[in-house]
């Protein structure tokens, strides 16, 4: 033995033995986390909310998971599958599955590939409601072909198979404690969606919904020498400006989620000294949706449809690029987002493979160049101000939902908007309806009876595929469908769904990540979006609070195992 | 006596089904929907199963017969099996479920009445307790020093919001001082004096926010009724008659005067089972005002008019206990 290899062994035996001495189940004590959003049910599959998928993930695990870059890692399995390690079979019609052995639920039973088959049935139950069905679509069996392995079928060869069992809003329920809760069933079993058995770290003791849900170490857990804390409360209700003074001022709890406030009160608070500010970022964009057809009350029911005819002036590539150009996405972001926002060009601004280089002169705002382009173009200056072009005005109605920071958005585009020469109105909707979907009301982001409406959306997971496919022609929301569908800006492109559809069929990552980027820079040239700002995720911790690695691509509390407290 | 609150509980079951009926209309039209709040992530046609999936494709009378069927049949049979250990009938009958909880609404009230009752409900007596004295000084000594004073703490818990107050409280006591705790914990249990003594400091600061609100209006109705009776024929009587000055006025006086105040804090009771929404949401409390916001911000049509119809009979009720007690207390009124 080299004195090398000896030195390192002794580094070795050293680390392992520093780790022994602080890994010890249960040493940290108690841990406070707020969610001023209660959470509501345990059981993911029946509510899609945030505020529960973040709640059940420390007591349910899925199969895989992302990091905070973004990246898979095995979570219950021995390796991600891939088309390379023979997981995925070369046709991409199935998946492989291999189980790390000895798992055991938080009741001390052990894990198999039959729960796994079970939850694909739990979720995939016409009558269950199954909330994050859109994880198991194109799914035509799930099979168990050992104690330790599962394979799923696809319908059609996928691509990017890791939808099912894959993040922390499709994990894995025991069969043993579900199996009288399929289908018509599952809303009645309230004992088991307050309480569900899992494989994760915690386990509940009580829940009180829409208040506080208390949690213990499992005694199951697969490390024995974790989870940190032997005992977690998680309380909801307040608001976030509250939730942050909990933190970051009384120091009263250790972590709070969500804190979306004005940024400068975030920054005084956070002078308080027990805490500290910390932000990831994922792929959420808020974005301004154009809308590319006619919103004109007269058209009766074909307003803001295909049928309706070509929007007056937002067809025009001039002037989309210039109401671009005219808005300084710095301020955007620093007003309303502070540390949590950065100006993007992008409605794909990460992962950062996915990210397009070619929007990016879009950061700088520049008012003349807007002004002359529009000059240049014959929308001239009347009378009264306001540019206009064969008996056209520039006039915008520019929508969005009631939030402080979108108010503060909505004044700013108006005062640099007015001085291009366009008349700008606003209109706010509470979020509820404009979010709600209902068909009886004219004022839901789908019917987009507006000229510009404004909201931020992003994906689940790190693949944009499915994301992507929200602009094909198939998806613009019209009466006929029940305004259902996510092509808000009514964009349709045969390039664009040949692009989309190219894409359901490639494998090879890069050649994906293209694809994306091609469809990015076609969506934001031809100005059916307006992005504004790559929006981050803002949440406050304890300064003795250790471990926190703060994942915007899944849940936030994905490694809460690994937390512990500072001495 | 009898026959006359025989006659109002009778009357106010039409009253009631009709409320009902209004409730749910109006809650149905409003344009909420109880998939608003999800992620955008989730898919159209998902949130379209989701929305069937609580029946909301029927027709409104339909579901406004399922909930009455619920409501008025289904929940208390399984109160009263529960109480007796009886079965009646089907043990799977259709239960009253929150959509965003998936749990029964009766259980969710059940487990947030507590902490609605020890807060504002202690906050009332408080409040109570401070407005009658309050409210007979500034009478006797009316435009007094000590009547100015409270004149001027009145206006300010009446017109002070407490979302105000409650979080300047926060920043004094929590924040500054580091004195009391800003977050109620509702898993809190009483073991000993020193869980005693904790209960006691987180209840602390919303019990006076809460307080200071009640006890500006009460004493403002204390001290209108004093002041009429102070100058009423037999209070000048009893003075000449020779009966000393503190039992003319704690007495006589004082034992008229509150007939009217009586009336009005029955009125305010069912106010305290209605929680304080504003209160609850900035210390935390979680009690029914909570679970009420929370249920209208997740368009939640079950809990939500499971709660204010509860709230509605409780009004009607106190309102007739109200008329009652005026009856009781003053011997000139009769109810025939």
């Amino acid at each position: 033995m080299t004195l090398k290899s000896t030195l390192l062994a002794a580094v070795a035996v050293a680390t392992i033995s520093v780790m022994a001495a602080r890994a010890e189940r249960g040493a940290d004590g108690h841990l406070n986390l707020l969610y001023w959003q209660a959470p509501s049910i345990l059981n993911p599959f029946l509510s899609g909310g945030i505020k529960d998928t973040e709640a059940s993930s420390m007591i349910l695990e899925p199969l895989a998971r992302h990091d905070e870059n973004g990246q898979l890692v095995p979570w219950l399995v021995r390796e991600i599958p891939t088309v390379e390690n023979g997981g995925v079979s070369a046709d991409m019609t199935t998946i492989t599955w291999r189980i790390t052995p000895g798992l055991k639920w938080s009741d001390g039973t052990k894990f198999t590939a039959d729960d796994v088959v079970f939850t694909a049935k739990y979720c995939m139950s016409p009558e269950g409601g199954c909330q994050q069905e859109s994880k198991f679509f194109d799914v035509k069996t799930v099979d168990a072909l050992d104690d330790l392995t599962v394979k799923v079928t696809f319908e059609k060869p996928k691509p990017y198979p890791y939808g099912p069992f894959v993040g922390h809003d499709s994990p894995i329920l025991q069969k043993e404690q579900f199996k009288n809760c399929v289908g018509a069933a599952a809303p009645n079993c309230t004992a088991e969606n307050f309480a569900p058995r899992g494989t994760g770290p915690f386990r509940v003791t009580d829940f009180k919904a829409n208040d506080v849900l208390t949690l213990e170490a499992n005694p199951f857990y697969r490390d024995p020498g974790k989870p940190g804390f032997a005992t977690v409360t998680l309380k909801g209700g307040g608001d976030a400006a509250g939730a942050a003074r909990a933190v970051l001022q009384t120091g009263e709890f250790d972590y709070a989620w969500n804190l979306q406030i004005d940024p400068s009160l975030l920054a005084e608070m956070a002078k308080g000294g027990k805490g500290e500010v910390i932000t990831a970022f994922g792929a959420a964009v808020e974005r301004m949706q154009v809308n590319l057809t006619n919103p004109d009350p007269a058209l009766g029911p074909d307003r803001s449809t295909l049928k309706g005819g070509a929007h007056p002036f937002l067809t025009d590539p001039i002037v989309t690029k210039s109401l671009s150009m005219a808005i300084d996405r710095t301020v955007l972001a620093e007003v309303g987002y502070g540390a949590a926002g950065k100006p993007t060009c992008n409605v794909l601004p990460a992962p950062a493979l996915y990210r397009s280089a070619a929007n990016d002169d879009c950061l700088i705002q520049d008012i003349p160049k807007a002004n002359q382009m529009l000059d240049d173009a014959g929308w001239l200056r009347g009378s009264d101000g306001i540019r206009s072009k064969d008996g056209v005005r520039l006039s915008i109605l520019f929508q969005t939902s009631t939030n402080a920071v979108r108010q503060d958005t909505q004044a700013l585009v108006k005062s640099w908007w007015t001085k291009l020469g366009i008349e700008v109105e606003l209109k706010n909707v509470a979020p509820a309806v404009y979010f709600g979907g209902s068909q009886s009301s004219p004022d839901t982001y789908q019917k987009h009876y507006a000229d510009i409406g404004m909201f931020t959306n992003t994906f689940t997971g790190s693949d944009p595929e499915t994301y992507m496919k929200n602009w094909t022609c198939a998806q613009i929301p019209a009466p006929e469908n029940n305004w259902l569908g996510f092509n808000i800006p009514r964009f349709c492109n045969a390039d664009y769904d040949a692009l989309a559809d190219k894409m359901s069929q490639t494998a090879v990552l890069e050649d994906r990540a293209a694809l994306a980027i091609a469809m990015n820079d076609m969506l934001v040239q031809n100005g059916a979006l307006i992005p504004l700002v790559h929006r981050g995720d803002v949440s406050a911790r304890a300064k003795n609070l250790t471990g926190v690695r703060m994942n915007s691509w899944d849940s936030e509390l994905w490694n809460i195992a690994d937390w512990g407290r500072a001495q | 006596m009898f026959n006359y609150t025989l006659r109002r509980l009778i009357f106010a079951v039409p009253v009631l089904v009709l409320i009902s009926f209004v409730i749910f209309v109006l809650i149905d039209f409003a344009p909420n929907d109880p998939t608003g709040n999800l992620p955008l992530t989730i898919p159209a046609e998902v949130r379209e199963k989701i929305r069937l999936g609580l029946g909301l494709d029927e027709p409104t009378h339909i579901r406004y017969l399922l909930w009455c069927k619920q409501f008025f049949i289904n929940e208390p049979l399984n109160v009263f099996e529960q109480l007796t250990g009886w079965s009646v009938g089907d043990p799977d009958r259709l239960r009253l479920r929150s959509w965003s909880t998936h749990s029964p609404v009766v259980d969710l009230i059940a487990e947030r009445l507590p902490q609605t009752l020890w807060v504002v409900g202690l906050s009332y007596i408080l409040g109570i307790c401070i407005a009658i004295p309050i409210g007979v000084m500034s009478a006797y000594r009316q435009f007094g020093w000590f009547d100015q004073i409270g004149t001027f703490i009145a206006m300010v818990g009446f017109s002070v919001p407490t979302f105000f107050t409650g979080v300047l409280m926060v920043v004094v006591f929590s924040v500054q001082l580091d004195w009391l705790p800003s977050i109620y914990d509702t898993t809190h249990e009483i073991t000993g004096w020193s869980s005693f003594a904790f209960q006691i400091k987180q209840m602390i600061m919303p019990v006076c926010v809460l307080a200071l609100y009640n006890a500006a209006q009460i004493s403002r109705y204390m001290r209108a009724s004093m002041v009429d009776n102070l100058s009423q024929d037999y209070v000048r009587t009893a003075r000449a008659k020779g009966v000393g000055e503190r039992r003319v006025v704690m007495v006589h006086v004082l034992r008229n005067a509150l007939i009217p105040v009586v009336t009005v804090i029955a009125m305010g009771v069912p106010q305290v089972f209605g929680g304080a929404i504003i209160t609850e949401q900035v210390f935390r409390v979680n009690g029914l005002g909570q679970l009420l916001i929370s249920g209208i911000q997740s368009a939640d049509i079950p809990l939500v008019q499971t709660l204010t119809f509860l709230f509605a009979v409780l009004i009607v009720l106190f309102n007739l206990i109200a008329d009652l007690l005026y009856g009781l207390l003053d011997p000139r009124i009769r109810y025939a």
